[in-house]
């Protein structure tokens, strides 16, 4: 190393090292703590918690809340992730100028799709408690026509969980949007005209061109949204507290609740772990199947 | 001359439009109408301001707003100055440890503060700021979010420009400041504006770190406020909703297009 490549190695070093401090303390630190930490017991009386190995996790797979957690959140993922994408693609379509036909009021449109992004979900979140106010609340107004008109959306096991995803995906599609719009920009309008020369359809034009160039999106707002399907509960500690019955528990809510209700800090380390073994298998898969591709680099 | 789109896609977007505004338009509309009349769609109800000022008088929004922009700017100010040299020195200084170093800071895309709420709140308390405006920025003072981003500006920053301060006797900082940041405005812009959302809709984390008025941000005000046991009737609550919204959504709908073309600059990677 010659002497200004050692003075560039301690500048490097010294210029990266507050943020990655800052990082660290709220990051890295947290999540070894969290794994240390679900392995003892509570603090009572001021006396340290105690080591109790893996009592934490034996209770956890005994404790049907856990599951119904995991359940829940499984069916919430397995619903926002792909709603939230597909919706977000057709709006980016559906308003871009660049690649696609000239749509009425798009204006208006993409003002529309756009709004929930800068919305506080806890706003959305009691916008939305509004809508669903059994009797007088839009949604059974609307539906009253049909015969039903007074329905308890957020009290009654099977459509609370429903609700939920209904709001999520509302906010999820709309900040997704985004992207796909800023993708589409980059799509030279060229190809649009050699496909119309060639007789393409809109479809085929979608399908064969479009799709694929929007692949690096894609796959970067998939992995985002299934970290996300992890993570959003602001409307769930507003709308439900978790209920009915544990109905709208997925597991962060969950961690939440063990953590500031119950104040079990060694057992909401135990399912933090649990979360956090899940984020590391999206890195994983992300990292394996996608490659370099949606890198951030 | 691009061809108009036909009548189902045109009326799709457009239910699909409808289907997005319809929850906001309907609290606008509630909010202006007294009690019974704001669950009626007569359109000839009376408009009234009366729950915007029964809102304002009964919850503490201001306090909220004042705390909630406390908070946006020591975030902001901290996430500048500590992301720009760091996103500089991952951009262009070589040192031992860069690349792992680089991959262990993008940890914090996937591990966001809230999922580590339970430790992050032990730490808070550790250093005393439980309940206190720091404390509710203290998680967010770094941000990978902010490194990668404006290490990704600063890659596309001419090298020859580096290479001719170089020359002429300017170390690392000085280039930084005065070749780097300048040319990099409009991510800063771009970034600002997304940190200023976040922070203004972020609600988890300071529902769980303050617990009094005098420190609690907008969302967890209209949150404590909202909840049924106040009483309130729902035209009230949609009111002080709409209130703390208005700044952003307001300032939104003058500016959408800068807004849109900025989060999509902060999108682009």
């Amino acid at each position: 190393m010659t002497r200004s490549e050692r003075r560039e190695a301690v500048a490097g070093w010294l210029l990266v090292l507050p943020a990655a401090a800052l990082l660290a303390a709220f990051t890295h630190y947290p999540t070894v703590a969290t794994l240390w930490r679900s392995l003892h017991g509570q603090a009572l009386h001021g006396k340290p918690p105690s080591f109790v190995a893996l009592a934490n996790y034996r209770a956890m797979v005994k404790d049907p809340v856990f599951w119904q957690a995991l359940r829940n959140n499984a069916v919430y993922s397995a619903a926002v992730i792909p709603l939230s994408m597909a919706l977000s693609i057709v709006m980016a379509l559906a308003v871009d100028a660049a690649t696609g036909a000239r749509i009425r009021g798009r204006t208006f449109l993409r003002v529309a799709y756009f709004t929930p992004t800068i919305l506080p979900m806890i706003a959305i979140a009691n916008i939305w408690l509004y809508f669903f106010t059994p009797g007088y609340g839009l949604i059974d107004r609307l539906l009253a026509p049909f015969g039903f008109g007074n329905w308890n959306w957020l009290g009654a096991a099977s459509t609370a969980l429903p609700a939920m995803i209904v709001v999520a995906v509302w906010r999820e599609a709309a900040f997704y949007m985004i992207f796909y719009l800023a993708a589409l920009q980059t799509i030279p309008p060229t190809l649009r005209e050699a496909a119309t020369l060639e007789g393409a359809s809109r479809f085929t034009f979608f399908r064969r061109v479009i799709w694929p160039l929007l692949t690096p999106t894609t796959l970067f707002v998939f992995v985002n949204v299934v970290i996300d399907s992890f993570r959003l509960i602001d409307q769930i500690v507003v709308m439900t507290h978790g209920g009915p019955d544990n109905g709208t528990t997925i597991l962060l809510y969950y961690i939440y609740e063990v953590g500031f209700q119950y104040w079990d800090s060694g057992y909401a380390a135990a399912l933090t772990a649990v979360l956090l073994a899940g984020l590391a298998v999206v890195a994983l898969a992300q990292f394996l199947l996608l490659g370099r591709r949606v890198h951030y680099g | 001359m691009k061809p108009r789109t036909g009548i189902p896609e045109t009326l799709g977007a457009w239910l699909l439009g409808l289907a997005w505004i319809l929850p906001l338009i309907w609290a606008i509309w509630a909010a202006f109408h007294a009690g019974t009349a704001a669950t009626s769609f007569s359109p000839l109800a009376p408009l009234t301001l009366r729950n915007f000022v029964q809102a304002w008088k009964a919850a503490p929004l201001a306090r909220g707003i004042f705390n909630t922009t406390v908070v946006i700017t020591i975030a902001l100010v901290s996430q500048f100055l500590l992301c720009t040299p760091a996103a500089f020195a991952f951009a262009r200084l070589s040192f031992p440890g860069r690349d792992a170093l680089f991959a262990l800071v993008l940890v914090q895309l996937l591990v966001s503060p809230d999922i580590l709420m339970v430790e992050n709140y032990r730490t808070t308390a550790a250093f005393g700021l439980v309940d206190s405006l720091l404390g509710i920025a203290l998680p967010y003072l770094g941000s990978a979010f902010g490194i990668f981003l404006l290490r990704q500006t600063f890659r596309q920053v001419p090298r020859e420009l580096d290479e001719a301060a170089r020359l002429e006797g300017l170390g690392p900082v000085r280039r930084l400041w005065q070749v780097y940041v300048p040319l990099a405005r409009p991510t800063y812009v771009a970034y600002g504006l997304v940190l200023v959302s976040f922070h203004w809709n972020n609600f988890l984390w300071p529902l769980i770190v303050t617990n009094s008025v005098a420190t609690r941000p907008l969302t967890v005000t209209l949150a404590m406020f909202s909840t049924p046991d106040q009483g309130l009737d729902w035209p009230v609550i949609t009111a002080a909703t709409l209130l703390s919204v208005a700044p952003l959504l307001v300032a939104f709908l003058i500016f959408q297009r800068q807004f849109m073309q900025n989060f999509m600059r902060a999108g682009i990677r």
